[in-house]
């Protein structure tokens, strides 16, 4: 139908299928979020430690180009857990700061021009609407998290042949759900806030000190109280526990320094809280924003 | 057979009252915070266009976002269509479409990229979604604009933008929420233009809800008053129009003084309104016929007696007075 037509004509050809349309708020939202150079530039930058840590790998595997470099296959970091626990953490702090540049606006302005009963007066429920929503965050963390991880992962174990593929599969699962809760859980806080908050700055900010703010109280209750149960509000300790946890390389018991005497550090044992407690604060938080999505994300607000 | 099933089919579309109704209003109520906002509406609603009236928070806005499934019956139901709002919400609205009535867009996109997001989300495939963008925003006089952001529109470009977006997937049903607000003479015009057209091309039902009596009239052959979220009145403009025969216009010859006198003696009110002109209200048993005696007796002739047909305010105001259902 051409556009001079200008009649009012109903739609008659096929539609998509209902599962998939929650994929069109992504495919919107990374035209506006792309357009940004500056953006562009930092989700580029992202992709520099996967780099490093490729080359690291080709280095292990690659006598030539030792030789070349004159390095020692001793001098370089083993690919082991840590190795991967450490690429997992570095690119869940890049991870955090684009969610702190994308997430806060993704439901705010929304909420702030009333569009949201635009979106729901449609075929598409408020659940979908959250899962666009989020998949805009999950598809742009995947990119620089777990995704390049499995293929580096994937990379070595070609490197080092079936037999380390097999004893090591287990760290593949590691790097998975380590990654996805570095990015669930920041994503589902910054859309909690977004529905909280309609001006983005304010969100961001919100966010930020949301993750900050508990760490710097929880590391005063250690200090104060000799231990390390002040971690349980803090959400990057609860992350980083529960990491070192599927890596295999978290311990409970951990030397806290209690001051100095002559210039010696006194130190005494106290004990991490449990692994059970961090998983169960992290999904008592993931509760609390699907609860608040719930809440928020409506046509209209009843004002009883 | 198939010329029986035709022929059936051409006296369905001729009979309106052998529609399946559009919506079908089962004692629906809606409840917020235990007020009642909405209370046991009943009825089956049919035209191709329906004004939706009534006084600020009788209850137009939240039927409409009920119907919609925004809120939750708290007793009853409706169906649009066939189909229930409890049931098959989702169902139904991909059969509408819905023009909300405050300032509704997505910041820092451009006209068509608005209106064919919308379109994809209605479940269009993007190529088809983009092309009915273009034709919708072409068609609401938008044309030139389309690659505008919708920022930087006017009032009356989102209020054309907003109707784009409720047409793009062509739904069988348009709920439009006060169109017309914040809209200046021309503006308003077009947009009252635009609402008859798609009325008049019979491929959609319109729900059109205003505070102004103005625009229903134009648009809307029936109308559903509500009051205290009550149904006040259900009927066709035109016949509830003539169906006050109490109001009288009479042109008459003779001695019009004896004869207004003895009509006044009658218990009728009556106005003298030219030479030979003369309005009367009918009361109590006072018939026409009694007319006709009370002029042959006076020797005056009766040349023209017409009945006033009552405006939509009339019709209004008439139902803010009595405020019963008539269904």
């Amino acid at each position: 139908m051409a556009v001079y037509e200008v009649t009012y004509k109903p739609y008659l050809g096929k539609l998509t299928p209902e599962w998939s349309r929650f994929l069109v708020i992504p495919r919107h939202a990374f035209r506006d979020v792309f357009k940004s150079k500056l953006f562009t530039a930092f989700f580029v930058i992202c992709f520099i430690p996967l780099l490093v840590e490729a080359i690291l790998i080709y280095l292990h595997h690659n006598v030539n180009a030792l030789g070349i470099l004159k390095v020692n296959v001793r001098e370089l970091l083993p690919i082991d857990a840590s190795f991967f626990r450490t690429f997992v953490g570095l690119q869940a702090s890049f991870a955090f700061f684009v969610t702190l540049l994308v997430g806060p606006p993704l439901v705010a302005k929304d909420l702030r021009n009333n569009a949201l009963p635009l979106f729901l007066c449609r075929p598409f429920t408020r659940t979908e609407y959250v899962a666009g929503k989020m998949s805009v965050l999950l598809i742009l963390l995947s990119a620089i998290t777990w995704v390049p991880q499995l293929l580096l992962f994937c990379f070595q174990a070609q490197q080092e042949g079936a037999g380390w593929f097999v004893d090591n599969l287990w760290l593949a699962g590691a790097i998975f759900i380590a990654s996805m809760i570095w990015i669930l859980i920041p994503a589902l806080l910054s859309l909690a806030i977004s529905s909280l908050v309609k001006w983005r700055v304010i969100a961001s900010g919100a966010l930020l000190g949301l993750f900050f703010i508990p760490s710097v109280f929880g590391e005063v209750v250690n200090q104060i109280m000799q231990t390390r149960w002040g971690s349980i509000i803090s959400l990057s300790a609860l992350m980083n526990n529960v990491t070192a946890g599927l890596f295999g390389t978290f311990e409970r018991s951990t030397i806290h320094i209690t001051g100095f005497d002559k210039g010696v550090a006194t130190r005494i044992m106290v004990s991490e809280p449990p692994l059970w407690v961090c998983w169960f604060m992290l999904f008592l938080v993931s509760a609390v924003c699907l609860a608040l999505l719930s809440r928020k994300v409506k046509a209209y607000e009843v004002v009883r | 057979m198939a010329l029986a099933a035709t022929i059936q089919e051409q006296a369905t579309l001729r009979d309106p009252a052998k529609f399946a109704p559009v919506i079908d209003l089962n004692d629906l109520s809606v409840t917020f915070g235990g007020r009642p906002i909405l209370q046991s509406l009943q009825g089956e609603l049919r035209g191709r266009a329906i004004g939706l009236l009534g006084p600020n928070g009788a209850g137009k806005t939240t039927l409409i976002h009920t119907l919609l499934g925004f809120h939750s019956p708290s007793s009853g139901t409706a169906q649009i269509f066939g189909k229930d709002i409890r049931t098959d919400a989702k169902e139904i609205r991909s059969l509408i479409g819905y023009m909300p009535e405050r300032d509704s867009y997505i910041a820092k996109m451009s006209a068509v990229r608005f209106v064919r997001l919308m379109a994809e989300l209605s479940g269009l495939p993007p190529e088809a979604a983009l092309e009915r963008a273009h034709e919708a925003l072409f068609y609401v006089g938008l044309g030139e604009a389309r690659y505008r952001s919708l920022d930087t529109y006017s009032l009356g470009m989102k209020q054309l933008a907003k109707l784009a977006q409720a047409i793009v997937h062509g739904p069988r049903l348009i709920f439009l929420d006060e169109p017309t607000n914040g809209l200046d003479p021309p503006a308003r015009q077009r947009m009252i233009r635009l609402v008859r057209e798609i009325r008049d091309s019979g491929k959609a039902n319109i729900v059109l809800s205003s505070h102004l009596l103005r625009d229903v009239e134009e648009c809307c052959e029936e109308i559903l008053i509500l009051k205290d979220g009550r149904l006040a009145v259900y009927c066709n403009l035109e016949e509830e129009r003539k169906s006050n025969r109490k109001f009288l216009l009479l042109e008459t010859r003779g001695d019009q003084e004896k004869f207004v006198g003895a009509i006044g003696a009658l218990g009728c009110e009556y106005a003298v309104t030219g030479d030979h002109r003369v309005k009367i209200v009918l009361q109590g048993g006072t018939e026409v016929k009694d007319l006709y005696r009370v002029a042959a007796q006076y020797d005056v002739q009766i040349r023209r007696l017409s009945y006033k047909r009552d405006s939509l305010e009339d019709i209004f105001l008439k139902a803010m007075e009595n405020g019963h259902g008539s269904l």
